[in-house]
């Protein structure tokens, strides 16, 4: 295994606020840092501004105020288009392009950034491997797959190019339960192999404690607590408790990770 | 003698009409097609753009053709030549079903699928000609079909200038009342048009993406 050596976190916001042009404050004083490796993982219902933060890391969107920085260097200072080629990317609706077929998909952003051919169609047979996808699939269009295939692919393409950072903004939220426990699955024996640093938006909470190194709770545009799985069990903050007594019982034998 | 005679008799003018008629439309057609694009890229992609695009092309398609060609009249080197002042009203008129249907279809674009490119790192320009135009594509054609069609049809007055095509027909049978006349433009034209609107159509359904 490779060993990095880093000093100081992956990405970082530093007093972040987001503010849209009617005036309406979505984030505030967001504060948070990412380290190397983990999995975070932001929780909170819909509208506390997960997505939003998500986006601000790979410049979809910008802060109003403070700054985010990535591998140390304010975003605001870094060319955007190459920032977003460092990033992965994946969305619910994957939004994988319905002209182009699955190979063609995958290979877009090493085809744009010059890579041969011979090594595009390799590197896109690894991937299909990876997240466990029949290499027969590569010749198909997007509508020709599953839900749970289409979000394979879409994993696929968003670590064409080998980033070091994956941004996930509820991937597995659209598929049917027992497909969304297959993928949350692999995508915990793909983390372990590949070690990315992740941020993985969710408004689950078992998803979050299955998956996550930490999880970042949010609420109305703000950083409630940021915590590992089992002590987000235990914790005393009124929101957390109201997450955990929200999704009942059994949840300890999901969170597998804590500080002890 | 019948019409079939008739057609037959005038052959050689009949075709040199329809050629005519063809210049007129294919130059206005590509011209609408060069304006036309750009500007209902930009109306999609900037929306401040939208309303004064879309909006004169829209006044442009009320004003009466033959009235058209009076107004372009003065328009210098434009006015100096009929055919000129023709194929420049017919490339206004089809102004707008280009626009209107490029601006639809980049507009009609899945959001997540741009999303999904823009946060890849696809450049505006990478993202315009890989995903937005191709995935607009049939719909961008069911506008330049449109505008054929409708051209065809318009470039029949076009002979009320001088500027040819089987208009020449049509006026000299109104004149003359003789319907032979009438037919021998009307039929190629109605011809053309439908030509214009299978072939084109056939080609948009190719172009179909998934
Ligand atoms: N461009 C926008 N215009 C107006 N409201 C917005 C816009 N973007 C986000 N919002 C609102 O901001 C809030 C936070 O959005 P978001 O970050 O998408 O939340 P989440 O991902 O947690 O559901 C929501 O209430 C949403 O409706
Ligand atoms: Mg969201």
């Amino acid at each position: 295994m490779r060993t990095i050596s880093t000093n100081g976190p992956v990405i970082e916001f530093r007093d972040v606020l987001y503010v849209l042009p009617n005036g309406q404050m979505l984030l505030r004083s967001l504060n948070l840092q990412v380290q190397r490796g983990e999995t975070l993982v932001l929780l909170g219902r819909s509208g506390s501004g997960k997505t939003t933060t998500l986006k601000l890391i790979n410049r979809l969107l910008n802060p109003s105020g403070g700054e985010v920085r990535v591998n140390g260097a304010p975003t605001a200072e870094s060319d955007v288009i190459r920032l977003r080629r460092s990033i992965g990317y994946v969305i619910q609706d994957v939004g994988l392009f319905p002209h182009f077929t699955v190979e063609r998909n995958i290979g877009l952003v090493p085809r744009i950034e010059g890579w041969s051919s011979n090594r595009i169609h390799s590197r896109v047979e690894e991937l299909l491997q990876m997240v466990g996808l029949d290499r027969e699939i590569a010749s198909r269009y997007p509508h020709q797959l599953s839900g749970g295939q289409r979000q394979r692919v879409g994993v696929a393409r968003a670590l064409a190019a080998d980033p070091s950072i994956l941004l996930m903004d509820e991937p597995f939220g659209a598929l049917d339960a027992l497909t969304r426990d297959q993928l949350q699955r692999e995508f915990l024996s793909l983390q372990q192999r590949l070690n990315k640093t992740v941020v993985f938006v969710t408004h689950d909470l078992r998803e979050a404690l299955r998956l996550g190194s930490r999880i970042a709770l949010m609420e109305g545009g703000r950083l409630v607590t940021v915590l590992p799985p089992q002590d987000f069990l235990r914790s005393t903050d009124s929101l957390a408790a109201a997450y955990v007594q929200a999704f009942g019982e059994g949840l300890n034998s999901v969170a597998t990770r804590g500080s002890e | 003698m019948n019409v079939f005679h008739f057609f037959l008799q005038h052959h050689e003018e009949i075709l040199e009409l329809t050629l005519e008629h063809l210049w007129l439309v294919g130059i206005s057609t590509v011209l609408a097609v060069l304006i036309g694009i750009p500007l209902g890229i930009l109306s999609a992609h900037w929306p401040v753009w939208n309303k004064p695009v879309l909006g004169t092309a829209n006044i442009i398609q009320t004003i009466p053709s033959l009235a058209l060609f009076g107004f372009l009249l003065p328009v210098p080197w434009i006015g100096a030549r009929a055919d000129r002042l023709a194929i420049l009203a017919l490339t206004l008129y089809a102004l707008l079903p280009v626009i209107r249907n490029t601006y639809t279809g980049i507009r009609g674009v899945d959001p997540s699928v741009v999303e999904a490119g823009r946060g890849m790192g696809l450049t505006g320009r990478q993202l315009l000609f890989q995903v937005e135009l191709p995935l607009a594509v049939s719909v961008i054609l069911s506008g330049i079909r449109v505008a054929v069609v409708v051209s065809v049809g318009l470039a029949t007055i076009a002979a009320a200038i001088g500027a040819g095509g089987l208009g020449e027909f049509i006026f000299r049978g109104l004149a003359m009342v003789n319907n032979q006349l009438i037919l021998a433009g009307a039929v190629p034209a109605a011809v053309l048009a439908l030509s214009a609107d299978f072939g084109l159509g056939w080609l948009e359904r190719r172009l179909q993406p998934r």
